[in-house]
This record gives structure tokens, C-alpha cells and sequence, in this order.
């Protein structure tokens, strides 16, 4: 059977798909994480350095001109005293310089309000500043108390790499359910398919019934494609099976006809030249009569190897059958088929097709032998294959034929004076190997061909 | 012997009936099946020959009605369709055989003999001259009551001469008679089954003669 022109696969264009997204989803699930993580840490760290600022500018008193800044003790002990952090501070009076550390960068503006955030290096270490400032009139003059509160970021950027983490974990996580969902969603996603392709590849080789199985509803287009292909199928079977059988008929009507007229003549014809090319024209007929048959039957046992049905067959009873069929045929020539030992065996396998095998073995060796002698059959049993034996005591295969004579139209050297198509010995190797089996050419020891059909038993 | 043929192809009926009106057989045509089943209502038949494609049916309901008549008369069925499974199908519905057109009237023959000896012989069809007596079916010689049996040929040859006595048949014709048309065979064959038919004869009142250059006959003393 022709193998299917294969070019991807749902299943794993599904997966894929399905693993694409949920990465991108993974990756943005990680940034959007450590970014609002990283955001709300940062904005917390502001907001208490702006508290401390402010607290330190609450305590700024302006009296008689003066200003005094009582530094609340709380406003940078609760910038280092629980974490390992660095407080600085700078007060500053518009641009004298009050208190605190006096290289401790500035802001550089307050256009955004009066309190401002910037992150500056400071003594080697990266910090983030809080300036806020208040305006104070001062003996008639206005100036502006600026109060810059500072803070190392080592434990924000520990808290930030351990957010990080958290954010990568989620991703990856996220990743990985992700990947047994698509999975999942694939497998059930091609289980209908798989029904569906079992319950077609079920069947015995004549049922063309439609589908039954349930499928879900986008598959019903192919289901209905697939069931009216088959009714065209069962159609065309039909009709080309009565074509054939009305062609043959068309056929074998006429040649019958021909072939009694011409026995008639040859008993009424005296002369022996007239007598001579009677007879040749009758063998013509059945030459072609015979491969008619038999490229029919070749055509049959094509279609039914195709589609092997599996009943059990009993060999032994089928044996019998066809040498009790053939026996008028062997009769005529004093050919006496002689059973020499049939032992039950049943197989698997498709009795038609068996039995054409078997009738051609038995055909050729009663045509190929010569009146008044014997052709001995035997069924037997033995090391796991049951044999039929056939041998005459015909003229046997000529040395280096015997592989050559399985091929299709191929006679035998010796052929000559015999009616046949050569197709016989090809529709019975075909049959053979359909049934993993094997048919095997010899000559016997005292001349004569013999023939063994071997199947597999069990 | 009394033939039924069921076939619609009339050429192809009238060779077949002279064809086995050489061999001595009166054949009954019919042309279709309703034909055919007031011939068989009517007449005994040893045997019915069937095509299976007939204007008003198929030959198969044909075997069907005859065995459910539960007559005995048995059918060959002539098909023009060769397939193994439909040959089946044919002996499933009650055909005791088949044949597969174009026929061979010696294998038709062979198969006519085959049948009715399966069938347990109620048509016998014994010819008696003078002390000896022939059982074509059977295939036997009776000669003076000691009994023997015939092979095929020697059966075959022996029915040519009786069916005809006195008539002389040259060996070329014999051969035709005896031999199928892809054998190789001579004269000298029919010499040899004549010496052994004549051995069975000895004792008998009947005896085939050479007519020197001409060929056989049989004549009675």
C-alpha cells in the first residue's frame, strides 16, 4: 500500500504552538513580576526616606531670624538601625551648606514638587537620595530649607534579586504547566482522529457501510467526504464487477459457440489438413479462453490479498474439495490424484483464495502429465508449517526456472504444446505470501515436478 | 440419455444440441426459466444443463425453486463468469457442478458420469449384445456374468464403437475423440487402448476388427 505523502503533524504543530505561547507568557509573566515587584520596593524605600526627610524638616523652628533643626534621633535610626544600611543626611539653607554630609549630591531641581527622589553614587556606594524642601521668610527674605535624606540600596537590591528569583520560578512554572496542558490538549485534541481511523481500518475487506462512530463537529465534513466516498466506492465496485461479469459473458457466449461448432466440424471433416486446423482452432480458443479466466482470477486474488478476510479454514476438507472438483479433469487423461496422507490442519485465511491456489498446482500437474499416471498430494504437519505436497510424474521444472516461472506471464521452457497464460504460478505465490506463506519448486528425484505450499501454523 | 438445456443464447443452444446429439443424447431446449420449469414439470430429465444469465432471471433462483421441489434430477451450471467465488456460490445453491464456457464437450462428458455415479446411478444406462453387458456409467463389461472394470479411455473408446456399431472410425478420428486438444498424441496410442479394449472383449460375441488402411470397427459375430 501506497504510504501517505506526510508533511507535519497536528499534533506536534499543536504542541508546539501551544509551548510557543505559554514561553512567551512565561518571560512576560517574569518581567511584569520583577517590574511591579522591583516598583513597589523601590516607591516603599521613597516614601520612608521622604518621612524621615520631612520629619527632620517638621523640626526646623525659625525664631528671631534663626532657624534651629532639632534632629529627631528616630528620622535616621530607622534608616540603618534595623537593616545593615547607610543613612547620610545634608541640611541645607537656599545654598549654604548647614549640617550633615556636605558632598551628598543635591537635587537638582523641585520642579516636580517639593519632594523629589534621585539614585546618585555616593562614597563608592549606590544610594537613593530623598530631597524636600520648605520655604521659610526669613527677616523679610524668602529662603528655602532643603533637607536631603540618603540610603545605601544593598538590601534593596538583595530584596530585588530574591523578587528576581521568585519571578523566574514563576515563569519557569508557569512554562512547564503550560507543557503538560498543551500535551494533554493535543493528545485529546487527535483521539477523535484515532477512533475514527480505527474504526475505518476495522473493517473486513467488503464492508463499505458509512461511519458510525461519534466525531466531534469539525471532523463531520471529512467523516462525510469519507462516507460518500465510499458509496461512490461501493458503486464503482458493483458496477465494474458486473462489467466484468457481463464483459466475460460478452465473451465466453461466442467463443462457446465457435468452439461446439468447431468439435461438430471435426467429426464431420474427413480430410486431414482440414482436421489439422480444426483442432488448432479449437486450441486457440481455449488458449484464449483460459487466460481470460485466469486474469480475472489474477484481478480477484489482487483485490482479495488487498483485503485478506480471516476466517479459519479447514486445508484438509479444501484438499478434498478441489481433488474431487478436478477428478472428471484427471479422469480423462487416466490421471488417477491420489491423496497419500491429510492430516487436519486449520488455518487463517481466505478459502477462495486457497482454493484457487491449490486448483491451479493441481491444474498444471494434471496438464503437464502424461495419461496413465499417478499424481500424489499429501497435507501434513510439521515444525509449526503445514505442507501441501503435490508431485507428478510430468516432465518436471527445467534447471533455473523455478524462480522464474513465479513472475507473471513466464512459462516454462518446456512449456511448449500446453495450453496456458502463465499467470497460474504467479496468482498462486501471490496468494502464498498473502498468507505468509511460501510455494516451492522442485523435481523429484525420479523426475517430475513437486510443489510445496507451506503456511505458517499459529 | 435426456437433457435439459437452459440457455437464452440460442446459436450457442443449437450447437450444444447437435453437438451431444452426436453422442447420442436427446436434448430439450429452453430459452428462459419459465420455459424451463413447465419442461421440468412435465418430463423427467437425467440431467439439466443451466446458464445462469437468462432474460427472466438468474439461473441461481432456477436452482433454488428445483431443490426446494426437492427434485433429484441433477444440475450442471454453465457459466460464462469465472470466478472462483461465484463457482462456490453456484454449488452452495445445489449445482452438483459447474463449467465454465466455452465447454468441452469430453470434460462435460466426464463430468455428466462423475455426477450421476455420485447421485447413486438410478439413470443406468446398460447396452446388451449378445453375452456381454456395458455399464457406460459405471464403466463396467459384464461378459458372460465375470465383470471388469474399465479405465476412462478404454471406457471412452469402447462407447464410440458400441454407440456405433459397424461403423469405422480412422485412427486420426479417435485420437480426436480421445485425447483433449493440448495432448501430444499419436496413433500408436489408440493402437494400444484398441489391444487392451480387445483383451476385456475376449470371450465375448463382440470383437473390434482392423479395416486395414481405414481404421476400427466393432461387429458382433
Amino acid at each position: 500500500m501506497k504510504r501517505p505523502n506526510i508533511k507535519g503533524s497536528i499534533r506536534q504543530r499543536l504542541v508546539a504552538m501551544l509551548l510557543l505561547s505559554a514561553g512567551a507568557i512565561g518571560v512576560l509573566l517574569y518581567l511584569v513580576v520583577q517590574s511591579v515587584a522591583s516598583q513597589i520596593a523601590q516607591e516603599s524605600q521613597d516614601n520612608i526616606l521622604a518621612a524621615s526627610a520631612i520629619s527632620i524638616l517638621d523640626s526646623a523652628r525659625v525664631q528671631q531670624g534663626e532657624i534651629s533643626i532639632d534632629l529627631p534621633y528616630s528620622a535616621l535610626s530607622m534608616l540603618d538601625s534595623v537593616t545593615d544600611e547607610r543613612a547620610f543626611y545634608a541640611i541645607r539653607l537656599n545654598d549654604d551648606f548647614l549640617s550633615g554630609y556636605e558632598k551628598l549630591p543635591r537635587s537638582k531641581d523641585f520642579a516636580g514638587g517639593d519632594t523629589t527622589f534621585q539614585s546618585a553614587s555616593y562614597l563608592g556606594q549606590d544610594i537613593r537620595i530623598a530631597s524636600t524642601r520648605r520655604s521659610y521668610s526669613i527677616e523679610g527674605e524668602q529662603a528655602f530649607l532643603e533637607v536631603s535624606v540618603a540610603q545605601t540600596l544593598t538590601g534593596l537590591n538583595q530584596t530585588l534579586a530574591r523578587v528576581s528569583q521568585i519571578a523566574l520560578a514563576v515563569g519557569v512554572g508557569f512554562f512547564l504547566f503550560s507543557a503538560v496542558v498543551a500535551l494533554l490538549i493535543a493528545l485529546s485534541t487527535i483521539r477523535p482522529l484515532h477512533r475514527l481511523t480505527e474504526s475505518v481500518s476495522r473493517r473486513g475487506p467488503a464492508d463499505l457501510r458509512p461511519v458510525a462512530a461519534p466525531v466531534p463537529t469539525e471532523m463531520a465534513p471529512l467523516v462525510l467526504s469519507l462516507n460518500s466516498l465510499m458509496g461512490r466506492l461501493q458503486k464503482s465496485l458493483s458496477q465494474s464487477e458486473h462489467f466484468i461479469a457481463e464483459a466475460a459473458h460478452r465473451v465466453r457466449t461466442p467463443l462457446a459457440i465457435v468452439r461446439t461448432q468447431a468439435e461438430i466440424t471435426l467429426r464431420r471433416v474427413e480430410k486431414e489438413e482440414n482436421r489439422k486446423s480444426v483442432r488448432e482452432m479449437i486450441r486457440a480458443i481455449d488458449e484464449s479462453s483460459r487466460t481470460a479466466g485466469q486474469l480475472l482470477d489474477h484481478a480477484m486474488v489482487t483485490f482479495r490479498t488487498d483485503n485478506l478476510a480471516d476466517e479459519t479454514v479447514d486445508l484438509s476438507e479444501l484438499v478434498t474439495d478441489v481433488v474431487e472438483r478436478l477428478s472428471p479433469l484427471s479422469d480423462l487423461k487416466d490421471i488417477e490424484i491420489a491423496i497419500l496422507k491429510l492430516e487436519p490442519v486449520a488455518i487463517k485465511g481466505d478459502a477462495i483464495l486457497l482454493q484457487s491456489a491449490l486448483h491451479n498446482i493441481l491444474d498444471n500437474a494434471i496438464k503437464y502429465s502424461s495419461g496413465q499416471t499417478q499424481v500424489a498430494l499429501s497435507l501434513t504437519k510439521k515444525d509449526g508449517f503445514a505442507d501441501i505436497v503435490i508431485s507428478d510424474s510430468g516432465p518436471g521444472f527445467q534447471d533455473g526456472d523455478t524462480e522464474a516461472l513465479l513472475k507473471r506471464y513466464a512459462r516454462g521452457q518446456n512449456a511448449e504444446g500446453v495450453v496456458g497464460s502463465g499467470l497460474g504460478l504467479t496468482i498462486v505465490d501471490e496468494v502464498m505470501r498473502a498468507h505468509g506463506g511460501s510455494i516451492t519448486l522442485s523435481n523429484n528425484a525420479g523426475g517430475g515436478a513437486c510443489v510445496t505450499l507451506s503456511f505458517p501454523l499459529g | 440419455m435426456r437433457f435439459l438445456l437452459i440457455e437464452d443464447n440460442e446459436a450457442l443452444a443449437k450447437a450444444v444440441l447437435d453437438r451431444l446429439g452426436m453422442d447420442g443424447h436427446v436434448v430439450d431446449h429452453a430459452g428462459d426459466l419459465e420455459t424451463a420449469m413447465e419442461f421440468t414439470a412435465t418430463t423427467d430429465y437425467d440431467l439439466i444443463l443451466l446458464d445462469i444469465m437468462l432474460p427472466d432471471g438468474d439461473g441461481r433462483s432456477f436452482l433454488t425453486h428445483h431443490r426446494a421441489g426437492k427434485s433429484l434430477t441433477p444440475v450442471i451450471v454453465l457459466t460464462a463468469r469465472s470466478e472462483v467465488s461465484d463457482r462456490v456460490g453456484m454449488l452452495d445453491l445445489g449445482a452438483d457442478d459447474y463449467m465454465v464456457k466455452p465447454i468441452d464437450f469430453s470434460e462435460l462428458e466426464a463430468r455428466v458420469r462423475a455426477v450421476l455415479r455420485r447421485r447413486g446411478g438410478e439413470a443406468r444406462n446398460v447396452i446388451a449384445m449378445g453375452n456381454l453387458e456395458f455399464d457406460s456409467l459405471a464403466g463396467t463389461l459384464k461378459i458372460a456374468g465375470k465383470e471388469t472394470q474399465l479405465r476412462t479411455r478404454e471406457l471412452r473408446l469402447f462407447e464410440i464403437f458400441i454407440n456405433a456399431p459397424n461403423q469405422i472410425f480412422s485412427k486420426s478420428k479417435l485420437v480426436d475423440r480421445l485425447f483433449s486438444y493440448d495432448e501430444e498424441a499419436s496413433e500408436n496410442a489408440i493402437e494400444v487402448y484398441v489391444g487392451r479394449l480387445r483383451r476385456h472383449l475376449t470371450g465375448s460375441q463382440v470383437m473390434i476388427t482392423t479395416v486395414r488402411g481405414l481404421g476400427y470397427k466393432l461387429e458382433t459375430e
